[in-house]
């Protein structure tokens, strides 16, 4: 079951990780030039408001384009309809959100 | 001639949905004969109960599909030399259907798909109005010149996974028409439509992987019309139309 409002929100949020998903492309690749370290990524990501802002906007993104997805492949995999289909979606969000953040507080915030 | 006294194996399905089973049959091999042809032979000469559907014979009613070696065909117009497999051809009702018996399938839900994506014309002048002229080469017109050839085969809804795994889905022949009356100008439904193709079931539940349009025998390209339509009802949303 997927309404439209929630086909908009998919591929609006498709919309805003593409750039962003080239962008940490890009990085990763410029960043391993002369080998990877933590300590350079940390160097460049602790305490940085631009790269929490991009990843912090990135899981937002992917934690709501993921359930929409993942909800569709329940609705017509397993049968799931209505509140119990509803409850899935949200804490699929809230999971992933869960997760997400915490990896970004890791690098930007520790 | 070169098929003399050749035959060809033919696996078919008897029976309806709680019992199907394929039969073998021998049926002298012809040129240029078409799987319809096949199933006819057999009728009229082995089994006079064997039920199907056809009508034109010339790929205009729609009424012939079938299931032919695994993939969905108008059978009026589909050569049995061109989908042989080996020296064998397997002929089955249409996927996504009931069966109602053999080869029939019960094609109501197809048809009422249409009517629930509101696939009729709303007329928006009355007789006494001039007649509205329209230039092939509007954009819009086009748009539905590229749809208006369906022949409602049902080929398409059969080829299609989406149809197989929601049952509210309305599938691309439904949506395809719909389609063509979003772009047609003289039609006065446009969002009451559109409202009724992004219910449950609606197109935003298409995942554009192209089965209809592949087996479309009319060249149709329902995944298009169904993309055209998932960009229309997004806009008339953020739009606050519907
Ligand atoms: S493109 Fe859409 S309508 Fe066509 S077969 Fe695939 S899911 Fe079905
Ligand atoms: S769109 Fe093509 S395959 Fe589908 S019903 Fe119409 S003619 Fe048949
Ligand atoms: S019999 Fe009419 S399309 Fe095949």
């Amino acid at each position: 079951m997927l309404s439209i409002k929630l086909y908009i929100a998919q591929r609006l949020t498709a919309m805003l990780m593409a750039p962003l998903v080239l962008l940490h492309l890009g990085v990763m690749i410029y960043a391993i030039q002369g080998g990877l370290s933590s300590g350079e990524i940390l160097g460049r990501t602790q305490g940085s408001f631009f790269w929490g802002l991009i990843y912090g906007l990135f899981v937002v993104a992917l934690s709501i384009h993921a359930a929409i997805g993942l909800r569709v492949v329940i609705y017509e995999w397993l049968g799931v309809t209505g509140a119990r289909l509803n409850w899935i979606t949200t804490a699929i969000v809230i999971l992933l959100l869960g997760l997400g953040s915490k990896a970004v507080y890791a690098v930007v915030m520790s | 001639m070169a098929n003399k006294g050749k035959t060809i194996k033919v696996l078919l399905s008897r029976g309806d949905n709680s019992n199907s089973a394929l039969k073998e049959y021998e049926v002298p091999a012809k040129e240029s004969q078409t799987v319809l042809d096949v199933v006819t032979w057999i009728q009229r000469n082995l089994e006079p109960d064997l039920s199907y559907r056809f009508a034109c014979r010339v790929g205009m009613c729609g009424s012939c599909a079938m299931t032919v070696n695994g993939k969905p065909r108008w059978t009026c117009r589909t050569h049995v030399s061109k989908v042989m497999d080996g020296d064998t051809i397997t002929i089955e009702p249409l996927r996504n259907m009931p069966i109602i018996k053999d080869l029939a399938c019960d094609l109501n839900e197809f048809f009422e798909k249409w009517t629930k994506a509101k696939g009729h014309f709303v007329p928006t002048k009355t007789r006494d109005d001039s007649v509205q002229i329209i230039s092939p080469k509007e954009k819009s017109r086009r748009e539905a010149n590229a749809g208006i050839e369906c022949i409602n085969c049902g080929v398409c809804y059969a080829s299609c996974d989406v149809v197989e795994n929601d049952a509210s889905y309305l599938g691309p022949a439904a949506l395809n028409r719909a389609w063509t009356l979003v772009n047609d100008v003289r039609d006065g439904g446009r969002i009451e439509r559109l409202k009724a193709v992004t219910g449950d079931g609606g197109c935003q539940s298409c995942h554009s992987q192209q089965g209809c349009t592949t087996y479309c025998p009319n060249t149709l390209n329902p995944t298009r019309s169904i993309a055209g339509l998932k960009k229309a009802a997004a806009i008339a949303t953020l739009k606050g139309e519907m």
